[in-house]
């Protein structure tokens, strides 16, 4: 039982990776428009989170929410077809990579604006709390989030409400270009503590760590609603943007990436409970193919219609 | 027959509209146990309980936020923001999260939420309890934005918001608040998007909405003395505008005055006077007027707020010099 959860969650982490590696090469290529924030590195937050919700549980996301997605439960070629601006994809082409959303599986959007997530969530909490099925609402944001005075009135509201958000801090440590010391005058263990709100840090690159963790939280919250705080340490390994040189960051910071890279830290642990090694060589060929004709699939799909352009803008009727 | 407030019709469409459906909440800063800064939501709370009427902290980015997030998982939340000038600490959540939401979703859900503010002056409330933005609002695509001259349109387009998928800022004009109208039988059904005429006549029209509606009937009757005919458009919703009852009126009348209290410049007025200077422009016999405020902030004191609101005066005189 836990050798096959762990198998699930790495392979889960392995399809966000391979998906996240072919999308950085389609835009080295030239074929994806606008911006990618890839979140190499930090596909354990996303997977152990992931690994404690069912479908009616709602989550949203920030600027990099590839991972958010398929965790999720996201299927492949809608999502790349929407990264790659197609009329099949996730959201018609209209969102692209920072707008991916799938409500079918809880998913109500990553997101432009640093910090929106937050309030979305919370009011997704309020809503899913009064429902009263023990479901919840997770919200993903970077530490570069926690100097938005947004993240202190959710917290402040959902600890009033007693609602059930988990809010899900991926501290890699920068913010966009600048790093969070430069940023953030306190801690966000000391803004749970200012709240009364219950917090846990984990090793986010550690992903049964991550599972556990939030596996606890979430029981508690089904329970009885109230917000919790899980703060995981990760590693940003791409830039703010693909395309970025990160000059800002020093060579012994970009050296010592790989040792904490989240699914060789969980086959390590893996192969010591005794998975064999083709066990991973057989699961990277799956998800290598599974990629590669989700890419393919996509790449075929047609733009948007020009004459839909419009359309979209209102559920109701038209307007000027 | 009774009578009814404004604000009383606002508070009978939110009772209404929460004994219709059990999705729509309410939220804001004081509605519950307070009943509103004006009153608006005055027993909202005993009726449905701390369930459907919450008091929010002040902190109105969230609670536009919560909205919308409560919205995309299946509730239809009312929101107050106190006075309209607060609405600048929710643009985020009304520009770039309720208004994007079902375009940038390739129409996956929409954001069914209804922001209530009042706007206007009079009361010497000063800068930052005064102001009229809602041309901000008309200006972002995905947003809907109605603002009723009178309780039965309150009451019918409140209902109409409540029921709308979309998102859509609803504007009470605090100068409004008292106003009282002989009711009907019952409350007629309004539809987003529709004007009324106000008033018929045959030598200008006026546009207008909201507070400017009653300046534009005070107008008509002075004229009306010098046998001037003023046809009064009242525009109920800004977005969409009614350009099509617009039209027809200026093709009865063919000079045009448009009248509101926000700032003149680049408001509601502006993008009417545009179009109808493009579609109408073979029907115009004289200048499109426009009448709106000064571009000032609205000022604290009284001998100054005066000189800065416009009303029934400045319609008149707009009314004459296009008929010149």
């Amino acid at each position: 039982m836990t050798a096959e959860r762990a198998k699930s969650r790495y392979s889960a982490m392995l399809r966000i990776r391979a998906s996240e590696e072919a999308l950085q090469k389609l835009f080295a290529d030239g074929r994806i428009p606008g911006f990618v924030h890839l979140s190499i590195g930090q596909e354990a937050v996303a997977v152990g989170v992931s690994s404690c919700l069912r479908d009616a549980d709602t989550v949203s996301s920030n600027h990099r929410g590839h991972g958010h997605t398929l965790a999720k439960g996201v299927e492949l070629e809608p999502f790349f077809a929407e990264i790659l601006g197609r009329e099949t994809g996730l959201c018609r082409g209209r969102g692209g990579s920072m707008h991916v959303a799938d409500f079918s599986k809880g998913m109500l959007g990553a997101n432009g604006i640093v910090g929106a997530g937050l309030p979305i969530t919370t009011g997704s909490a309020l809503a899913l709390k009064l429902l009263g099925k023990g479901d919840i609402a997770v919200v993903y944001f970077g530490d570069g989030a926690l100097a938005q005075g947004l993240v202190h009135e959710c917290i402040n509201l959902s600890a009033l409400w007693s609602l059930p958000v988990m809010f899900v801090c991926e501290n890699n440590g920068w913010s966009e270009f600048s790093p969070t010391s430069r940023q953030m005058a306190t801690s966000l263990r000391k803004l749970a503590d200012a709240f009364g709100v219950e917090y846990r840090a984990v090793d986010g690159n550690r992903v049964s760590e991550v599972a556990a963790t939030a596996e606890t939280l979430v029981a508690g919250m089904r329970k009885a609603p109230a917000p919790a705080i899980l703060e995981c340490a990760t590693t940003r390994v791409r830039g703010h943007f693909e395309g970025d040189r990160q000059d800002y960051r020093t060579a012994s910071e970009i050296q010592s990436l790989p040792a904490r890279d989240p699914l060789s830290l969980a086959r390590a642990e893996m192969q010591v409970e005794g998975v064999p090694p083709d066990w991973f060589d057989e699961v990277a060929k799956q998800i290598a193919v599974e990629v590669n004709n989700a890419v393919a699939k996509a790449l075929t799909a047609p733009p948007p219609i020009d004459a839909d352009l419009a359309a979209g803008v209102y559920a109701g009727m038209g307007s000027k | 027959m009774a009578e009814k407030h404004f604000i009383r019709a606002i508070n009978e469409a939110l009772a209404d509209a929460m004994s219709a459906d059990e999705r729509v909440i309410i939220l804001g800063e004081d509605i519950a146990a307070a009943g509103g800064s004006f009153k608006a939501t005055r027993g909202l709370l005993d009726r449905f309980g701390d369930k459907r009427v919450f008091d929010t902290p002040i902190s109105e980015a969230t609670i536009a936020g919560v909205a919308v997030g409560a919205a995309l998982t299946g509730f239809k939340p009312v929101v107050e923001i106190m006075f309209m000038d607060f609405v600048t600490l929710t643009m985020d959540m009304m520009v770039n999260q309720a208004a994007k939401a079902h375009a940038m979703f390739g129409a996956q859900r929409s954001v069914p939420m209804v922001l209530r503010t009042p706007h206007g002056g009079g009361l010497s409330a000063g800068p930052q309890h005064s102001q009229c933005l809602e041309a901000w609002f008309a200006h972002t695509p995905g947003l809907k934005v109605v603002c009723p001259s009178n309780p039965i349109d309150a009451y019918g387009l409140l209902r109409a918001a409540i029921d709308d998928p979309d998102p859509v800022i609803f504007v009470e004009n605090k100068a409004l608040y008292a106003k009282r109208v002989e009711m009907p039988e019952e409350w007629p059904q309004i539809e987003i998007g529709r004007a009324r005429v106000a008033r018929r006549g045959k030598d200008v029209t006026v546009v207008a909405y909201g507070a400017a509606v009653d300046w534009a009937e005070k107008a008509a009757e002075e004229l009306a003395r010098d046998g001037v005919g003023v046809e009064i458009v009242d525009l109920r919703s800004l977005q969409p505008w009614d350009e099509t009852s617009v039209m027809e009126s200026l093709s009865r009348t063919h000079r045009l005055v448009i009248a509101h209290e926000a700032v003149e410049a680049f408001g509601v007025g502006a993008e009417i006077a545009a179009r109808m200077a493009d579609v109408g422009f073979d029907e115009l016999d004289g200048p499109i007027i426009r009448v709106g405020a000064p571009f000032s902030p609205p000022p604290f004191a009284p001998s100054l707020e005066a000189v800065f609101r416009r009303d029934a005066n400045d319609i008149v005189a707009a009314v004459r010099r296009t008929l010149r």
